[in-house]
């Protein structure tokens, strides 16, 4: 019933991530896309998991999951907004872009929304240069986004219709963690 | 009767609202009662007329464009279906637009011409011919129409591809690989992201061709996390590959194998290095590795290793098709063939232009660019990425050639021109080089992990105006610690940006400066 990214912990569908791409060489990278891709982050208790069947320690898989931007050890908010920051985007006002997001928002970078819709990303380059100022929410890339557009994008994610999916959504006790400081 | 109409289906097309016009599209046409087939081409990477519908007719693809929701109705007031209609957004005939005639499509031959998926398609288009040609021939003499093509590495250091692959060939070993470095992460970029999501069989042949040449029966593509579409794209192509037989084990009943797999970054620009990429290809910190050993004899999981970057690769069928002379035949001095340079930030006609090596960088940023977008006075130019030096009006006429972008203190790197209008203040662009450093390095040396983050500290002190003077000769000081003792061209080439802009652009970081001092 949930959406790719928003499973809550469960140790076997962990167990089963894993077990389809230990054996694969290198695998240490596929295993944790596809733990985030399927919790929204990558929890603590799968990293023990992990580093157990890698036969790695713990401390090498926090090494290699605090190196790359992309994975997240805190569960994010229902939508991930990425702002792109490269120097395409800047000559096209994206510093504005930036400072409207955090100030409309609320939250700095990496930060979460209160109301648990939001967590706002920096993100260096969507390849989608020539018509910047760029935002990918979910897998989605949007073009020539100045705060109007921003504006319209955030009201969508804010008003999208309840479903049985969003109502069985990450209880609070986790969340509550996630309100920006 | 049925009409055939093309609706872009790239990352950027799509991000402009192309899906949207695809649904629009169908239900308009059923309340006409017009038969419309609508077929997903990739795009022309002619961004500035994205989404750009293209209409077949008996002269060849008609264009409209850029459109948007609100033009559907009256497109089909038109019946632009038809081709050639009196519409505001009419293009003609887009093949005859000079910003596409006027370019030498080698490598982007097919681009926006094809469904990406079909093979059919490619096929038609000259697709496998490189891949059937390599079959007939020894490894040895694949690698030398390589080399005699005079191909260097597109990805920006441009060292030449046929002496690399001479070095893989030469090395004995159980297994070797064949990895193409997808991390496009510099901005200002997208040239690879055309070829993965527009016209990924070019690729996926260009990388079985290498591994023909030198004896590599498995390939990985390592692709950065942000290209959400190339990754769905490149494994549906690889799958139908599979299954045709083009990929796999015993490709065309020929008895060699080529197996390849796709394998997401995550976000960590360093890994676009080539030895950071190995290691996160193996499931670790993308930390850099110290050369020598080359990658070419001790590479992925210690084996001779081919890593080229995605253009490099996508020339091959070309090369091997047409032969080395023909490839040759293009560019300058020693930058043969063609460059897809990429024309992005402030820019009116923004896109791909791929050029054989020559014309000067303002031809490329006015006559196909247009100049800016919104028509102030063009600045600063970034060429080849964030490591790449910021060009001010006086070395515009440079060729765009490696050697000549060498001689005057910049780089070609992966063909990205990013354009900045007059507002820009770069002393702000030189502190984010230094602070993009302090957040990609991968710390293992010291020259770019504490470097870049004292060049971000004493940059603040300049545009505050503490002691300029001084603190510019150490910034000065600091970007030749970094040039001179970084491990890789991360924080080797972090200085460049800065060093251009402290030497073109000096007014910018003394202007706050300045107005401090005469408080003072």
């Amino acid at each position: 019933m949930h959406k790719p990214g928003s499973a809550p912990w469960n140790a076997s569908d962990a167990q089963h991530i894993i077990d389809q791409h230990k054996s694969r060489p290198g695998a240490l990278l596929p295993i944790l896309h596809a733990i985030q891709d399927h919790f929204g982050w990558i929890p603590d208790q799968s990293v023990a998991m992990i580093a157990t069947d890698l036969g790695v320690t713990r401390a090498e898989v926090h090494g290699v999951i605090s190196f790359y931007h992309h994975f997240r050890t805190k569960e994010p908010g229902r939508h991930v907004v990425e702002v792109c920051r490269a120097e395409a985007c800047q000559a096209q006002g994206s510093r504005a872009l930036e400072a409207h997001a955090r100030a409309s928002l609320g939250v700095d970078y990496h930060q979460t929304t209160a109301d648990q819709t939001i967590t706002l990303e920096p993100v260096y380059c969507l390849g989608n240069c020539s018509c910047g100022p760029s935002v990918r929410i979910g897998d989605e890339i949007h073009a020539r986004v100045d705060a109007k557009r921003f504006d319209a994008l955030v009201e969508e994610l804010r008003t999208e219709p309840l479903t049985l999916a969003s109502l069985a959504a990450p209880n609070l006790a986790v969340s509550e963690q996630e309100v920006p400081s | 009767m049925s009409w055939t109409i093309h609706v872009p289906s790239d990352t950027t097309a799509r991000a402009l609202g192309s899906d949207r016009l695809v649904s629009g599209i169908q239900v308009l046409a059923r309340e006409a009662g017009v038969e419309l087939h609508v077929r997903r081409n990739g795009t022309r990477g002619l961004y500035w007329l994205e989404p750009l519908i293209e209409v077949d007719t008996p002269n060849g693809r008609y264009g409209f464009g850029p459109v948007n929701d609100s033009d559907l109705d009256s497109l089909f007031a038109s019946e632009f279906w038809k081709g050639e209609v009196d519409h505001p957004l009419a293009l003609g005939l887009v093949e005859e637009l000079p910003y596409l005639k006027r370019q030498q499509r080698l490598t982007f031959a097919r681009l926006g011409r094809i469904d990406p998926l079909s093979l059919d398609d490619y096929r038609a288009h000259a697709g496998f011919r490189g891949l059937e040609k390599a079959l007939t021939l020894a490894p040895q003499a694949i690698v030398d129409a390589v080399k005699e093509s005079g191909l260097r590495g597109r990805g920006g250091a441009a060292f030449p591809t046929g002496i690399k692959w001479q070095t893989v060939l030469g090395a004995s070993a159980d297994q070797k690989y064949i990895v193409c470095n997808a991390d496009e992460g510099d901005s200002g970029t997208f040239a690879d992201r055309l070829v993965m999501e527009c016209d990924p069989y070019m690729l996926i042949e260009g990388m079985t061709i290498a591994g023909l040449a030198v004896g590599a029966t498995q390939g990985y593509i390592y692709l950065r996390s942000e290209y959400p579409q190339a990754f769905r794209t490149l494994n549906s192509a690889i799958e139908r590959a599979c299954e045709a037989g083009l990929l796999g084990a015993n490709i065309l009943g020929s008895g060699s194998d080529f197996h390849l797999e796709v394998r997401l970054g995550a976000g960590a620009y360093i890994c676009g290095e080539e030895t950071a990429l190995l290691e996160s290809l193996e499931g670790k910190r993308g930390m850099v590795r110290a050369k020598p050993p080359l990658p070419a004899l001790v590479g992925l999981f210690g084996r001779p290793t081919v890593v080229n970057n995605v253009l490099s690769l996508a020339a091959v069928p070309f090369i091997l098709d047409q032969g080395a002379a023909a490839y040759a035949e293009y560019g300058m001095g020693r930058s043969r063939g063609t460059l897809p340079f990429q024309l992005a930030g402030n820019v009116k006609q923004g896109g791909l232009v791929e050029l054989a090596f020559g014309p000067s960088l303002r031809e490329l940023m006015f006559e196909f660019g247009g100049g800016t977008r919104n028509g102030r006075a063009l600045r600063a130019v970034q060429v080849g990425g964030p490591l790449g030096a910021y060009l001010p009006e006086s070395q515009w006429d440079t060729a765009l050639d490696y050697e000549a972008f060498a001689k005057v203190g910049a780089v070609l790197g992966h063909g990205g021109v990013v354009m900045f209008d007059d507002t820009v203040d770069m002393g702000e662009q030189a502190r984010f080089s230094m602070e993009f450093c302090v957040a990609e390095s991968c710390g293992k040396c010291t020259p770019c992990r504490i470097g870049s983050t004292r060049g971000v500290e004493v940059i603040d002190r300049i545009r505050a105006g503490e002691q300029v003077e001084a603190n510019l000769e150490l910034l000065s000081d600091l970007c030749d610690t970094m040039l001179n003792g970084s491990l890789c061209a991360m924080g080797g080439m972090t200085p460049f940006p800065v060093q251009s802009a402290m030497k073109h652009f000096g007014e910018d970081f003394v202007k706050n400066a300045s107005a401090a001092e005469l408080e003072a």
